[in-house]
Formats: C-alpha cells, sequence, structure tokens
C-alpha cells in the first residue's frame, strides 16, 4: 500500500463503493479508535479486501451448492441440562463495581 | 380527507421453556437472586464457547411444523452487533441469511372471519440480561440471568391490516405456542413479547408507507392501545403535511402515546456476520420425522373436534380448548365421568371457572382436580344428587379432601328418589294448605311453584324434582 494516491483511492472506492465517511462510521460502531491520518490508508486496505470479494463474486457458482461453513462439520448439540452451579462471588471479584449483586455501569439513557 | 390502511407486521419474541440456556448450562429459572444464573458463557468472558442447545432447537422446529412452514435443512448463526450494558459480549447471537423456520402461515378469526396470515420466519437467538436504573449512585445495575435466555423471535408478514387483527394474531400465537409447550407465555415475566411495525398509506396505494416500530410491548391490551394510538399519530403527521420518519419507538401505557426511543439512525446498522464459534445446524429428515410424530393436536382441530364428538356449541369449544391442560382436563371428565359432554362442559365454564376465577387459580392448579370433578358429575348423572345439591358438595370438594360420596354420605344429602316418602310429604302439604289448592285449582297455574318450594324445603332440597313434579301434577289435577 505505498501508492496512496487519490487516483488509486478513486479507482478502488469506486469500484467497492466504500468511502472514508463509511470507514468512520463502521469504526465509530465497533468503538474503535482511528487516527484521522490513517483513515484513507484504511480506506484503501479495506477497498482492496472488498475487491477481492467482489472477484470472487462475479464468478460464476450456477449449480454449486453454496458452502456455509468451511469445516465439513454441523453443530453438536448439547442436552437441555443444568450444569452450572452459581459463582457470582468469583466472577464479581474482577467486576470494578458491583452492589446487591448487580454490576455497576455507568449510567444507560435510553 | 384521504381514506387510510394501516399495514402491520409484529415480531414476537417467544422465550423457549428450556431448564438451561440456549448456549450454556446456567439455569433459565424466572426470579432466581441476581447475576447467581450467569456463568461464564453468558457473561462473555474471554475464550468461552457457546454450545447449542438441542431442546432449543427441538422446540423451534416444533413451532415450524406447527405452522406448516418450511424447516431448513441448514440453518446459520450470525452476530448481531451493538453496543449496551446487558449484552456484555458486544453482540448477539442470532440468525440472518438462514433462520431456522422459513415461511409459513397462521390463521386468525376477526369477527367470524378467517384470516391468513404469512409468517416470514422464525429464528433462534439469545435473550439479553436486564438494566435496572433506580438508585445506584447514578449508575445502572446489570442482572445477567436472562441473558442467554433461548428467544425464537417469530416475524409476521405485512399481512395485518388493524390493531384488532395483531391481537388476534398475537392471541393465537400465544394459545400455540402454549400447546406446544414451547414456551410458558407469561406475559408479565416478559416470556412473550411484542415489536410492531406500523404503517399508513392512502387506500388503493400499492406501495407501503414509511413505517414506525413500537418496541416491547407485553400484554394484550397495550398492544391494541399503542397500535391505535400509532396509527393515529401518523394519519395526523401526514395530514399536516408532515412525513413519518423511519424509527424505533417506545409506547408508554401510562400516559398512552408513543415516542421516538432511538435518535441515531446508525444505532440499528447491527453489521451481521456469521458467528464463526457456531457451525451450520443440521435438522435431519430422521429428526423432522421424530418431531412430526410428536406433534400434538393443535387448538383448531381441537375445537373442531370437540363441536362435532362432544356436539359443543362454539362458544363452549372455544373456552375449552384455549389452553392445552383446559382441553384435558375437560376430556378426562366426560371419560371418567360417563356424563353427557353438555352436562360436563356446562359445569366446567360455569361452577368450575367461576370459583377458579375467584381464586385467581390456573386449572392445572384446581384444588379439585379431573377424578373428583368427575365423581361429583357421574352423581348427579346417576341421580344420586341434584344440580343445586351438587354445588354444596363442589363447595366442600374445593374446600376439603374428602371424596364425592364422603362428603354426600357425611351431609346426608343424597337425593331421595324415594317416591313414598315424596309423596307422603306432598299429602301433608296439600292437606296443610287447602286455600293455595284451591287458588291453583282456579286457574293460578304460579301457585304450583309455591308447592314444589313447600316440598323442596320439606325435605331439604333433596327430593328428586322431576318425581316432585310427577307427583304434585297428579295430586293437584
Amino acid at each position: 500500500m505505498s501508492e496512496n494516491s487519490l487516483e488509486e483511492f478513486e479507482k478502488v472506492s469506486c469500484s467497492v463503493q466504500i468511502t472514508p465517511d463509511t470507514i468512520v462510521k463502521v469504526a465509530h460502531l465497533a468503538r474503535l479508535a482511528i487516527p484521522e491520518n490513517r483513515v484513507y490508508s484504511y480506506t484503501l486496505i479495506i477497498g482492496d479486501i472488498l475487491n477481492l470479494v467482489a472477484q470472487m463474486n462475479a464468478v460464476n457458482t450456477d449449480g454449486i451448492e453454496p458452502l456455509l461453513n468451511p469445516l465439513d462439520a454441523t453443530q453438536l448439540l448439547r442436552a437441555d441440562e443444568v450444569t452450572e452451579t452459581n459463582q457470582r462471588e468469583l466472577y464479581q471479584s474482577v467486576a470494578p463495581r458491583v452492589e446487591e449483586g448487580l454490576y455497576l455501569v455507568p449510567k444507560v439513557i435510553e | 380527507m384521504a381514506q387510510w390502511e394501516t399495514v402491520i407486521g409484529l415480531e414476537i419474541h417467544a422465550q423457549l421453556a428450556t431448564k438451561s440456556k440456549i448456549f450454556s448450562g446456567a439455569s433459565t429459572a424466572y426470579g432466581a437472586e441476581p447475576n447467581t444464573q450467569a456463568c461464564a458463557v453468558d457473561l462473555g468472558l474471554p475464550g468461552v464457547l457457546p454450545v447449542l442447545n438441542e431442546d432449543a432447537v427441538y422446540k423451534a422446529v416444533i413451532f415450524g411444523m406447527a405452522i406448516e412452514a418450511h424447516i431448513a435443512p441448514y440453518s446459520v448463526f450470525a452476530r448481531k452487533n451493538y453496543f449496551y450494558p446487558d449484552l456484555p459480549k458486544g453482540y448477539q447471537i442470532s440468525q440472518m441469511d438462514l433462520p431456522i423456520v422459513g415461511i409459513g402461515h397462521i390463521d386468525i378469526e376477526v369477527d367470524g372471519e378467517t384470516k391468513r396470515i404469512g409468517v416470514t420466519r422464525a429464528h433462534l437467538e439469545e435473550d439479553a440480561g436486564k438494566s435496572l436504573h433506580e438508585s445506584f449512585h447514578g449508575l445502572s445495575g446489570i442482572d445477567l440471568n436472562r441473558a442467554g435466555t433461548p428467544l425464537l423471535e417469530i416475524v409476521s408478514e405485512p399481512d395485518l391490516r388493524s390493531a384488532k387483527e395483531a391481537v388476534a394474531y398475537m392471541r393465537t400465537l400465544h394459545e400455540l405456542v402454549r400447546y406446544l409447550g414451547i414456551c410458558d407465555g407469561n406475559m408479565q415475566e416478559g416470556s412473550f413479547r411484542c415489536d410492531a411495525n406500523v404503517s399508513v398509506r392512502p387506500k388503493g396505494q400499492a406501495e407501503f408507507g414509511t413505517r414506525a416500530e413500537i418496541k416491547n410491548i407485553n400484554s394484550f391490551k397495550f398492544v391494541e392501545k399503542a397500535i391505535n394510538h400509532e396509527i393515529a399519530r401518523q394519519i395526523e403527521l401526514i395530514e399536516n403535511g408532515g412525513t413519518v420518519v423511519q424509527e424505533t419507538r417506545l409506547y408508554d401505557s401510562v400516559k398512552d402515546e408513543t415516542r421516538s426511543m432511538r435518535s441515531k439512525e446508525e444505532a440499528n446498522d447491527y453489521r451481521y456476520f456469521p458467528d464463526p464459534d457456531l457451525l451450520p445446524v443440521h435438522i435431519s429428515e430422521d429428526f423432522k420425522a421424530q418431531i412430526k410424530a410428536e406433534l400434538p393436536e393443535l387448538p383448531k382441530a381441537k375445537k373442531q373436534r370437540f363441536k362435532t364428538e362432544y356436539a359443543l356449541d362454539d362458544e363452549n369449544a372455544t373456552i375449552l380448548t384455549s389452553s392445552r391442560p383446559l382441553a384435558d382436563y375437560f376430556e378426562a371428565v366426560v371419560k371418567q365421568s360417563g356424563c353427557e359432554a353438555k352436562l360436563c362442559a356446562n359445569w366446567m365454564t360455569g361452577t368450575l371457572s367461576a370459583a377458579l376465577n375467584k381464586a385467581g387459580l390456573d386449572i392445572i392448579d384446581s384444588p379439585v382436580n379431573e377424578q373428583r370433578f368427575a365423581s361429583l358429575l357421574a352423581r348427579i348423572a346417576d341421580n344420586t344428587i341434584s344440580g343445586n345439591i351438587a354445588k354444596q358438595v363442589f363447595e366442600a370438594l374445593w374446600q376439603g379432601t374428602d371424596t364425592t360420596d364422603e362428603i354426600i354420605e357425611a351431609q346426608g344429602l343424597k337425593q331421595i328418589t324415594d317416591t313414598g316418602a315424596i309423596e307422603a310429604i306432598i299429602t301433608e302439604i296439600i292437606a296443610a294448605n287447602a286455600k293455595q289448592v284451591e287458588q291453583y285449582r282456579g286457574g293460578n297455574e304460579k301457585m304450583f311453584g309455591f308447592f314444589v318450594g313447600q316440598v323442596m324445603k320439606a325435605m331439604q332440597g333433596k327430593a328428586n324434582p322431576a318425581e316432585v313434579n310427577k307427583i304434585l301434577n297428579a295430586k293437584l289435577s
């Protein structure tokens, strides 16, 4: 990713529809801090990844069974039994604040 | 003024009645001390892995079969990402592209008409915990006992056209999940909750209007009120030149209004992706066949059968099939008492249901179980006691543990069918009431009731009424 030219960026963003705004928005949704001066380079890197996806999407897959998971296996199920015991004290020993058995967090306002 | 049409779709969250959580072995029992049923998986601690509960899958599939839906041979769990303290992992495990239950339908009845409502899908997901906002020095308290409780989210097509239809759909679904035994249906405890998508459009317009989603409505009454309020709000808004904004609104039952809940549009961008911790769930044909064999008789079929097999009218058939325990109780009573089904139905919807209502009890908690109730009705049918005396016996059955026969014996309630004894009393009463006899014979037919009353009083209500009528008629004419 050495050539971070605007021209290059426009080419990429045009083909996969990703913009710096999207990067900023997704970073916010994921609560990731991205320095402002890295936004363009992230746009390019992620644009590259999406371009690869776009390339794969372009392949004709008619008649091919979809792959749900790269592992050739299905989910194992467990019997519906209560196997856990109450370990509240242990779990809460690492919590910053607890009261009356509740975990305390900064006020959530709806 | 334009004619408006309402379009409603409902998303119903039914908590599945499993013993343990959907992805962990912690208990789902309601009402435990905070966080005593929240294990490492439910807390989202690093390094833990979810393992899917077999019974949650079973319950989702049996629901799908009951609504004649397509059951996905392979379904996939996805992560729905958002940050909220009652969701410690930062994502909810849900299903997006490949839900376990596909397109099906539910028939509802409104004003005597049947309407078919499409079900788009039903998918498995985990419930979140609970936030408590009161008095923690400006902080919120989090209880994660509910986190990880299995939910089946049932999404309807936008086929509902009024609040009334929405309520009928919700009630039908509520009855169905209880019939199937997959959800306890307790709305106060949040086991059955509803979000409503509401929009309006000018009559005749093909495109839908912009919808608002009303969240977490927890009673049938509030569904109707919340939707009607929202319809009125949208129509007023449009007619005053405004536009409806797509948003989530919260119904306030105290003020009877909805208000905007989330202002940030991006809060709804959940960035779903397949959960790499879980493999695709495979539902085999064998598993489906096994479940199909275990599918109970459903409310609609049962109601129809009650009407034909027991000759019940629509009202009684509707009441007695409104829950499976009630229907089972009725059938047990008919079988064990050997009485006419109509008599059983009337006693159940009358005396028994009045007593249950008064005590605030459900049929399964009735102090008079089906055997004892059947024995009471059997004694009416074989003329041991009259209907009036039976009410007295029922009281005693309700209060104590004696059997019907013990109560009848101990209180001397056995009906007198000995015609000689009844005749003797009637002769006495006629002799002592010459004036009334004269009135009756003079054409005052109302006096007949007076004589019946006198005989019953003299015999403490135990005389067989049919015999009394017969003998009185013969003696007075």
